[in-house]
């Protein structure tokens, strides 16, 4: 998975570069997010700008890291969503369990 | 209505890494349609989509570690009535048993089959001679 890692401020941006989140990827990751939570990040935002495509999998594995970094009253934001990725987000009512930029700069100035 | 008739299928191996060639599958589909006066981009997520997922479920439950096993996809497109059928060799399951996600309080699994449910306009899971087909219905204005 083509995955980068940055440190903005406070924040830990993992900006995720393919295209599909799927039953190929998802599982790897959900393994990173873990390891970023377990190596003592407590302010993750997931960039998902060039993301196109996310599966049911590929949403299993944010909601992971979602409930694993709630678990440890951390931060886990997901920025910059496109359309279609984000009806599956709205059709699945996570809009209401996902913290969710427009931007990152939203989060990151806040 | 469409015009366009398209009939498409494909056998691979029950591996994930085909999962990305037979959701765009699904777009394609959408691009060859002629007449279609409605969101053609949520169209093709949403075909990609129920075949990502459908295929997916097969290679979950294949059982298969060597992936010597097959997946068979058809897709066939005629008067506005798109039929996908997803062929596997597995155990089958029982379509009527299987939940709607609680969002109330979501899980990190089972969203699979309730995507292709609110998509398609019909879905049927039955015995075929040695496989079992997933066969799912939607109507294409």
């Amino acid at each position: 998975m083509n995955l980068n890692l940055e440190k903005i401020n406070e924040f830990s941006v993992l900006t995720i570069h393919d295209e599909r989140i799927d039953a190929h990827n998802s599982a790897e990751l959900k393994e990173y997010i873990l390891q970023m939570i377990e190596g003592g990040e407590s302010h993750i935002i997931i960039q998902l700008e060039h993301v196109r495509f996310i599966d049911s999998s590929g949403l299993g594995a944010l909601l992971f890291g979602h409930k694993h970094m709630v678990a440890k009253s951390g931060q886990f934001a997901l920025a910059n969503i496109q359309q279609q990725v984000l009806s599956m987000f709205e059709l699945t009512r996570l809009t209401r369990v996902f913290e969710i930029y427009t931007d990152i700069s939203e989060v990151i100035t806040n | 209505m469409c015009s366009s008739d398209i009939q498409v299928d494909v056998i691979v191996p029950t591996h994930t890494k085909y999962l990305d060639l037979i959701g765009s599958l699904g777009e394609s589909v959408v691009k060859e349609l002629e007449n279609f006066s409605g969101d053609r981009e949520a169209l093709a997520y949403q075909l990609n989509l129920v075949l990502t997922e459908a295929t997916a479920n097969v290679i979950k439950h294949a059982n298969d570690s060597n992936h010597k096993d097959t997946v068979r996809i058809s897709i066939h497109l005629q008067d506005g009535l798109l039929n996908i059928k997803i062929y596997d060799h597995g155990q089958g399951f029982d379509l009527d048993s299987v939940p709607t996600p609680d969002f109330d309080h979501p899980e990190e699994s089972g969203m699979g089959l309730f995507f292709i449910r609110s998509m398609m306009d019909a879905v049927t899971y039955t015995r075929e001679g040695d496989c079992n087909v997933l066969e799912v219905i939607k109507y294409i204005n």
